[in-house]
């Protein structure tokens, strides 16, 4: 049992100095075109590879994850924000398997 | 000069914390499920709790309680957490450089600890240099709901009626969806890589040998591709000092 504690120590452990050590290294701008261009689209790569086909297997039913997709795309679109986006995808998924 | 006292912040905490709530919903979902796995995996509520609390990593901590199902060796511990936290040493990279050099030093240290996908995503999508407190703000909400779904989850498998956890499922996808449609619609670079990330992704995950690579794995290398793919081509102007959302 003790034994647990030694492992979620190290998982923590490395779960901070992967996040900590960029932060605290990098202090200055980075002057490199490609590097600075690089980081600027890392945030919108990451986050569009893991909405994307995940969202659409994470509800019991695909059809009400693909209607979720849809439904945040067009509510992003047109200018919802973070909390009423993610309330319409929740909303949609509840609606839909109510009725399946 | 911009300040970081806690008294000049209260909106950005305010405004954090409302962003923090789908966040924290998304959270508690989530969490529940990795609670139960980590029962299975010989963990009380209790180290459960503990593990939310000190990782924020859904496919980190269940990684690790796979190694600890298999009393596999602590290097090995090491390891897959590393690999499947990789992705967030480029999100702290990228946040690296969207920090005030006036900023005291400690908040990097705080912001670093709870770099997650969702809190890294709503930081980032705010325009100009990120303001620790928002971030703090939407923290205060999320992190509780993390570190108490896994315990809650671990003590009360199935309590949660499925729908309801498959509605709140979608909660966190919803949130990454308002952070990058916005900029895609306003930026045809930005859109095209959006498409092409849906595209390589959903083929991923079905290709033969590419989609047993787990989900972390496949980000990583997806992320790496692209991003590095879009600098080369689509290179930003050098002249800008903090890339604006746009």
């Amino acid at each position: 049992m003790n034994k647990n504690y030694i492992y979620i120590l190290i998982m923590a452990g490395v779960s901070f100095l992967i996040r900590a050590l960029p932060m605290t290294l990098f202090r200055k701008q980075i002057k490199s075109k490609f590097i600075q261009s690089f980081l600027y689209y890392v945030p919108y790569v990451t986050l569009s590879v893991m909405t994307f086909p995940a969202i659409v297997n994470a509800t019991q039913n695909k059809i009400s994850g693909v209607a979720a997709l849809v439904v945040g795309i067009l509510a992003a679109w047109f200018g919802a924000d973070l909390f009423k986006t993610a309330v319409a995808c929740c909303g949609v998924v509840f609606l839909l398997e109510l009725f399946m | 000069m911009k300040t970081y006292s806690l008294k000049q912040n209260k909106s950005a905490i305010v405004q954090g914390f409302r962003d923090g709530i789908p966040i924290g919903l998304g959270y508690f979902a989530v969490a529940f499920s990795l609670g139960i796995a980590a029962k299975n995996a010989g963990l009380t509520p209790f180290q459960a709790f503990l593990t939310s609390a000190l990782c924020h990593a859904s496919a980190g901590e269940y990684a690790g309680f796979t190694v600890i199902a298999a009393a596999a060796s602590f290097l090995e511990m090491a390891t897959i957490t590393l690999i499947a936290n990789a992705r967030y040493l480029l999100m702290s990279c990228a946040m690296s450089q969207r920090i005030d050099r006036e900023m005291p030093f400690f908040h990097r240290l705080i912001m670093s600890f709870f770099i997650t996908d969702e809190l890294f995503g709503i930081a980032i999508a705010r325009p100009g240099y990120l303001n620790p407190w928002y971030s703090y703000g939407a923290i205060l909400f999320a992190s509780p709901c993390w570190a108490v779904g896994t315990a809650l989850g671990a003590i009360a498998g199935n309590l949660l009626p499925l729908r309801l956890v498959s509605a709140f499922s979608v909660a966190l996808y919803g949130m990454f969806l308002a952070i990058f449609i916005p900029p895609a619609r306003k930026n045809k670079v930005i859109l095209g890589i959006v498409v092409l990330c849906f595209v390589c992704s959903g083929l991923a995950s079905v290709l033969p040998v590419i989609s047993a690579w787990s989900e972390g794995t496949r980000t990583i290398i997806l992320t790496l591709i692209i991003s590095a793919g879009a600098a080369l081509l689509f290179p930003r102007k050098t002249d800008e000092e903090v890339p604006a959302h746009e």
